[in-house]
């Protein structure tokens, strides 16, 4: 009897498909930046708003480009790893500071230390929008052409820094 | 030197299991007494040991011990203290005891109450049962050890997520997976028919209490669910489709087709291979449900932290346990026999329409639930399937199941005459459509939805009235003797299609009549919505256990008189660092009005949302309705006269 075998069959297909989505992560978002320019922008700097920081600064350079807020509690968690990263001078970090006040954004800094070769001041959001930067933390790979790379939404954590993003780096450098 | 008894309890208990899932299923194929007669001393020894471990792990919430891991990553010593007791089941850990003490409290239900089932059956269920528990047992004993030590301890927790610090978070869960593991006793049941190969009406008679009981669990947890959702999410939703509550909506679904699925294999004799799937596919579809909130193959706001060994194991025990049954049906499902005979116009086929649609509607909310991974499977990228899915694949499925709920509790068992249901149902028909069309318009919104909504809702309290009018009419007994002489489980039925019936008229006129303004206010603006005038009297800052908050209020009054006020609070809660909104609620019959305080604007001003929610209450009431309907069913005579007649067994055999 055929038909009585039909419920084992769908099942067993249904979970193929459930053996297959333990090994894809439904939270990784792809960025459609990704392949694309980094979009440009000239912001002021948190340490001197008289100058101006701006991505075309970097072009033939590997760096990280952290949007991060000092509002934004993830952002805690992923800083010290990020002070780690910046000390070993492994690959420049440049940070945007997205909606904030200069005064937090200085203080929270002042008191976690600053992994920042420079900080560009996002004060209402806009390059964010340019970004498509829809939580805080968020980080970018930027390579020598100044192409995005890859973007990590949400905090780095120990495994995607080893994982994931230094390799990456390390191929980007070498090219 | 506590949180190891527990461990230790857990080993015993699984060992225990493992007795219990093994030797008196053997004995019941082998015709060994000694063997069948471990099953209830096993699974009474099963409950005691889960139940300790259990009581040591509350037992660490309430001392506070941070040296246990799972204490201390969701709890903390400012949290008060019945949420830190419902912190047991607050994470992944925890929430899997509750699951297999929850489990052993309805096998050991099961040996208490089977005294009248025969030695090899009792044997059988109580078997599959036991392994269902050998399963949960091993995966909490192998990757998710609740008393796993953190050396050095922790000096504080890092507290209860904010979210599930609420009252629901003491009621919902434990009623829920009193549903959820409830269907593993018509599992059981099942398995244990397909087993020994009697699948008769006395097998249906025994499984229906069990799986009512569990429905009625179910129903109650998912309602609770659902208004703490409306309550605490903060913007007055009650349903969301997420992929979690679709989880326990998707078993609901299924065992209500097999309360009317069993009612059929009982009375009739038929359907039998119909109702064994659907036992087994409702206990599979809660398991199902566990690994989607554990596995981490799904976004939802309910995901426990996501390990793959976890979800690996989950899956692998899933393939052996819903596998191995739906083999064990593809084998022994053809030797069923098929039942009575039916005509097209008649109870049975009518029933039969609504449990293919209920189980429709449960398959076609599975696909939009793992829709989204089916695709990134296959490699066609990330989509989110959300409620406008399921709001138009369901409405469409439900409409034709409610307005079949009207006709198949009068139709006739076996052969019923369509002109004589037509003639009898012809003023149900006639009042629904007339109210469908002139109620929105004395409302003031007559869209389709809306009459389609009103007109199936009073379809199903129109004929509902209908069938109790006839059921009350003529003979010459006093009325109070004639609805005495009614059996309670018919009652259930109509107090639970009642219910479906407020739950649809809540439904429809909150989704047809709600509205809501969102509006900066200082102290002393006004605000107008449906009618109210809403004044907001300031927010002062006050201080919780473990959280602090800023307290709105709005005073709110029509034509000038006072009606209630509104207390909305902002908390931020100190330990997570989460804020949390708490909404401020006046309900009442005819609509709740609701607010809640957004974010803090310059000059003391607010962002403040406000939303009229006509009988959005009605939902919850119908819920209740349902759930009630089901005790009536549980009271009935015919359950208690088993109970009684066996007693005087008992005597005679005392006698003899």
């Amino acid at each position: 009897m055929r038909r009585f075998i039909l419920p084992l069959v769908i099942f067993l297909v249904v979970a193929g498909f459930l053996f297959k989505g333990l090994n894809l992560d439904p939270r990784e978002v792809p960025s459609p930046l990704v392949g694309k320019p980094a979009p440009q922008f000239s912001l002021p700097r948190l340490d001197n708003p008289e100058t101006v920081f701006t991505p075309k600064e970097m072009l033939g350079k590997v760096w990280l480009f952290n949007v991060w807020a000092s509002w934004c509690g993830a952002c805690r968690d992923e800083h010290p790893l990020l002070v780690e990263l910046a000390k070993t001078g492994f690959v420049p970090v440049y940070g945007m500071d997205y909606k904030d006040t200069r005064e937090d954004a200085q203080q929270w800094l002042d008191q976690r230390g600053n992994p920042y070769v420079a900080t560009a001041m996002d004060i209402d959001g806009q390059v964010g929008i340019d970004y498509g930067v829809y939580g805080v933390p968020e980080t970018y790979v930027i390579d020598k052409k100044g192409t995005i790379a890859y973007k990590q939404i949400g905090p780095i954590t120990e495994e995607v820094l080893r994982d994931k993003l230094i390799p990456l780096i390390k191929r980007l450098k070498a090219q | 030197m506590i949180p190891e008894i527990g461990h230790f309890a857990l080993i015993l208990a699984l060992l225990v299991s493992l007795v219990l899932g093994t030797l008196p299923i053997i004995g019941a194929a082998s015709g060994n007494a000694v063997w069948m007669g471990l099953a209830r001393p096993a699974a009474r020894a099963q409950f005691l040991l889960i139940a300790v471990a259990f009581v040591c792990l509350a037992y660490a919430f309430a001392a506070m011990d941070y040296s246990v891991m799972y204490v201390a990553a969701n709890s903390n010593s400012k949290l008060p203290i019945q949420f830190r007791i419902a912190a047991v089941w607050g994470g992944h850990e925890g929430s899997l005891l509750l699951w297999a003490m929850i489990l052993s409290i309805w096998t050991v239900a099961v040996s208490l109450f089977s005294k009248h089932l025969p030695d090899d059956m009792r044997a059988r269920i109580l078997g599959v049962m036991g392994l269902v528990s050998v399963g949960f047992l091993l995966f909490m004993l192998m990757v998710s050890n609740p008393f796993e030590r953190l050396i050095p301890a922790a000096l504080d927790g890092r507290d209860l997520n904010p979210l599930l610090q609420d009252p629901g978070m003491i009621f919902h869960p434990p009623m829920l997976y009193m549903g959820y593991v409830g269907f593993s006793v018509a599992f059981a049941f099942s398995i244990a028919a397909l087993l020994g190969g009697q699948l008769d009406a006395a097998w249906a008679r025994w499984s229906r209490p069990w799986t009512t009981l569990a429905w009625v669990f179910l129903t109650l947890g998912i309602m609770a669910g659902s208004n703490w959702a409306y309550y605490e999410l903060g913007w007055g939703g009650w349903w969301f489709w997420d992929a979690v509550e679709n989880a326990s909506f998707m078993p609901w679904l299924v065992g209500t087709a097999l309360i009317h699925s069993l009612a059929v294999t009982e009375k009739r004799g038929s359907f039998k291979a119909w109702t064994v799937l659907l036992a087994i596919c409702a206990f599979s579809l809660s398991l199902l449900g566990t690994f989607l909130v554990r596995s981490g193959v799904l976004t939802s706001v309910h995901a426990f932290a996501t390990d793959p060994r976890r979800g690996l194991f989950i899956l692998a025990f899933l393939v052996v346990v819903i596998g191995g049954s739906l083999a064990l049906f593809a084998w022994r499902a053809p030797t069923i026999g098929r039942g009575g005979k039916f005509s097209v116009i008649s109870r049975e086929s009518f029933l039969l329409a609504n449990n293919v649609l209920l189980a429709v509607a449960a398959i076609s909310v599975l696909l939009g639930t793992l829709y989204p991974l089916f695709l990134d499977a296959l490699g066609f990228g990330k989509i989110s399937v959300g409620p406008p899915y399921f709001d138009s694949v369901f409405a469409p499925l439900m409409a034709p199941a409610l307005f079949l709920m009207g006709i198949g509790p009068i139709a006739r068992w076996k052969n019923a005459s369509l002109p004589e249901l037509a003639k009898r149902l012809r003023w149900a028909f006639g009042v629904s459509i007339a109210t469908a069309i002139i109620l929105p318009l004395l409302l003031g919104n007559l869209t389709p939805m809306i009459g389609l909504g009103l007109f199936l809702a009073v379809w199903v309290f129109a004929t509902t009235a209908n069938l109790v009018y006839q059921r009350l009419r003529g003979s010459d007994q006093a009325l109070i003797t004639r609805i005495k002489s009614t059996p309670r489980s018919w009652w259930g039925m109509v107090a639970a299609h009642l219910g479906i019936a407020v739950f649809t008229v809540g439904v429809t006129i909150v989704k047809g009549y709600e509205s809501e303004i969102a509006v900066r206010m200082a102290p002393g603006d006004v605000a107008h919505l449906a009618g109210f005038d809403f004044t907001f009297v300031g927010v002062d800052e006050i201080q919780g256990p473990n959280y602090s908050a800023s307290r709105g209020q709005l005073r709110v009054t029509k034509n000038g008189v006072e009606r209630t006020v509104l207390t909305s609070e902002k908390r931020l809660y100190t330990v997570t660092n989460m804020p949390m909104t708490e909404a401020g609620i006046s309900p009442a019959v005819i609509h709740d009005l609701y607010a809640s305080l957004g974010e803090p604007l310059t000059d003391g001003a607010w962002s403040v949302r406000i939303y009229h929610k006509p009988m959005v209450e009605w939902i919850w009431f119908g819920c209740l309705m349902m759930g009630f309907g089901g005790i009536l069913a549980l009271s009935d005579r015919r359950y208690r006269i088993k109970k009684r007649s066996k007693d005087e067994a008992l005597a005679n055999e005392a006698v003899a």
